[in-house]
């Protein structure tokens, strides 16, 4: 394996967790208010389904970034309408989510396009274009820093760069901002912010719009990636950020972390399908299931504990 | 009392007529729908030809869930249509419960074998259709190395690749040709991002064409084919335009001409197994005017002197599934 590898594989893993981490932040926010989402895989996908067709329509990816979010966005409310206006049940009220974006995206772009619930193809116009600042393409000669520079720093579409940059912005409003410390202490417990006087159902919704609107970057960043939408096209990346949330501790330099990991695993995966150790040959399905066979070891053995916000799950009503 | 009998009555004579009425054909298709760009879509695609030639009219039905295999069958078979075509590989088990039931109505499965005195299996020799595009490969590559992203990881899809192989190798037999399967469940039928990255991925390898057969992913595929410059090849429909000029050509199976034929037999339709390859048509590499400028006469030339050669025997592409191993790999 050469240099090059190295940094095409790293590459690959940025490109791969590029969703996975604005999915992952998401979540972040959703829960760390103490609402649990289970429903982040069907707000990617009425993202990437609205953001493909009206990019499509409009010819205008950023137009289409704008349906995305929005579409991203009715399902965050749905699911606030559900479980903190009407203190449902938040595991049911995202299934229910899940469900509803797998048929309605289908069935919606089939009325639409009639290409069996797939988008058209997005031209190049209709996408993001990736960053190739001149300074990297000048660099690319130096050895060593060179090509790093030219594939890992330059070369990704702006969701990508806004996906880091998200990244310490969220630390910051969490942990450095009245807001977020009102957040934060919603997912612990309520009670106390409203014994403060501060509106827990405001702090919970404002917390989902944050979530949709991230949750619409990532799935207009696969429709981008891919050129369109095909049915179920986000392929349990909702989970998996679910996943990287616990991993990560709810915190979102972790969460960065957790996300870099897994996108590393998929693409190493993806470049040896089978390694051949010896005589004996590792099989692809092993390392397509490496990434959650890691999750479990590094959770059981190296994270510690992962305790999830005290009042995650539990929909708050007022004492009377 | 008289009412009722009445009732039973018309809903007799009601029954009566539709079924002298109805000795019209009709299709089933799987699971994936029937506008999914390759598969299921050439069935339509056939069907509506032969509508479209006879005037005739036909029922279709788009399965939602595998557990309406059974029930969706029997409702045809009960309404009178003959024949009834279905698509897929997983209709065996409930084609053989209903066609004992209706031995007076032809059934038609492509793609599966059932073995029953009213049932026509028509399978596809996907090995020698994939020989054809990997010969096609090798002439299009100025370097020694191609690639294959497959979709679900099971034995059809390997039998694609390995008929892949075998023809890229009978060109260039040092090549090497990266297989990679998009995973192990039926989500990867339908994750054009990770078949990007795949084929990125490949590209990075030394790559210079892929053949995708991986559905909703393939299209993934060809996308990114595209946007890095290197050619690709498509799979069971003609899917030449999608990606004009970056597409060398596609594998094609002729799934349209299964259900034409069959549509056109009517009542008469014949039964047993058929296996349709190129010697009959079945299987081919595409040409038409969205990828003439790729095609050299060169590789036309290769691409007949090989047809010929698996039509006379004297080429025998080994097929995967036969005993779940491949020479080229």
């Amino acid at each position: 394996m050469d240099y090059l590898t190295v940094i095409q594989i790293l590459d690959s893993a940025l490109r791969l967790a590029t969703p996975l981490l604005l999915t992952c932040l998401a979540g972040l926010f959703s829960e760390r208010a103490g609402v649990v989402d289970i429903g982040l895989e069907a707000k990617l996908l009425a993202a990437a389904f609205l953001s493909g067709a009206v990019a499509h329509t409009t010819g205008s990816i950023w137009i289409g970034l704008g349906a995305g979010v929005a579409g991203s966005l009715a399902f965050s409310m749905l699911h606030g309408l559900a479980s903190i206006t009407f203190k449902g049940d938040q595991l049911i009220s995202g299934v229910a989510l899940n469900f509803l974006a797998a048929g309605l995206t289908v069935v919606i772009g089939q009325a639409w396009f009639k290409l069996g619930g797939r988008t058209p193809s997005l031209t190049p116009d209709e996408r993001f274009s990736s960053w190739e600042p001149s300074f990297t393409e000048a660099m690319s000669h130096i050895p060593v820093i060179g090509p790093a520079a030219d594939e890992l720093i330059a070369g990704h579409t702006v969701l990508t760069y806004i996906a880091l940059a998200a990244v310490p912005l969220s630390w910051w409003v969490l942990f450095r901002t009245r807001f977020g410390l009102r957040l934060r202490a919603v997912g612990e417990n309520p009670s106390a912010v409203d014994t403060a006087g501060v509106s827990v159902v405001a702090l919970r919704y404002a917390a989902l719009v944050i979530a949709g609107v991230l949750c619409g970057l990532a799935g207009t960043y696969l429709a981008s990636l891919a050129a369109g939408f095909v049915k179920d096209m986000s392929a349990g990346r909702g989970y998996i950020a679910l996943a990287a949330l616990i991993f990560a501790k709810w915190r979102p330099w972790y969460a960065l972390y957790a996300t870099l990991l897994f996108g590393l695993l998929e693409a190493i995966g993806n470049r040896y399908q089978s390694i051949s150790v010896g005589d004996f040959v590792i099989p692809v399905q092993f390392m397509q299931a490496l990434p959650y066979i890691l999750t479990v070891i590094i959770l059981a053995g190296f994270v510690g504990k992962a305790i999830p916000p005290r009042a995650g799950g539990q929909p708050y009503v007022k004492e009377r | 009392m008289s009412f009722t009998k009445s009732l039973l009555g018309a809903a007799a004579a009601l029954a009566l007529t539709s079924g002298a009425a109805l000795a019209d054909p009709a299709i089933i298709f799987d699971l994936g729908g029937k506008f999914d760009k390759s598969f299921n879509e050439a069935a339509y695609n056939g069907a509506e030809r032969w509508a479209a030639e006879t005037g005739g009219t036909y029922r279709d039905l788009e399965l939602q869930s595998d557990a309406q295999r059974e029930q969706a069958l029997r409702r045809f078979a009960e309404n009178g249509f003959n024949p009834i075509v279905m698509t897929g590989f997983l209709w065996p088990t409930a084609l053989e419960t209903v066609a004992k039931d209706f031995p007076d109505t032809k059934f038609v499965v492509v793609d599966a074998v059932v073995d029953l005195p009213n049932v026509r299996s028509i399978i596809f020799s996907e090995h020698e259709g994939s020989y054809l595009v990997g010969i096609a490969a090798a002439y299009a590559s100025e370097g020694d190395t191609v690639s294959f992203v497959g979709g679900m990881d099971v034995p059809l899809i390997s039998k694609f690749a390995c008929g892949y192989a075998q023809g890229f190798k009978s060109v260039k037999p040092e090549g090497k040709v990266i297989v990679n399967m998009t995973g192990t469940t039926p989500a990867a039928w339908n994750d054009p991002v990770k078949g990007g990255e795949l084929t990125r991925a490949q590209i990075a390898e030394g790559s210079e064409v892929v053949f995708a057969a991986a559905g909703g992913t393939g299209l993934g595929v060809l996308q990114t084919a595209a946007d890095e410059g290197v050619l690709s090849i498509g799979v069971d429909s003609n899917q030449n335009y999608l990606q004009p000029g970056s597409v060398l050509t596609s594998m094609v199976k002729r799934v349209d001409n299964a259900v034409y034929d069959s549509f056109a037999a009517g009542m008469d339709v014949p039964t047993g197994l058929e296996i349709w390859g190129v010697a009959n048509g079945g299987v081919g590499a595409a040409m038409d005017e969205y990828n003439a400028e790729l095609v050299s006469d060169e590789m036309k030339a290769a691409l007949e002197d090989a047809e010929a050669k698996i039509i006379s025997g004297e080429i025998m592409v080994h097929d995967y599934t036969t005993d779940d191993s491949c020479p080229a790999f």
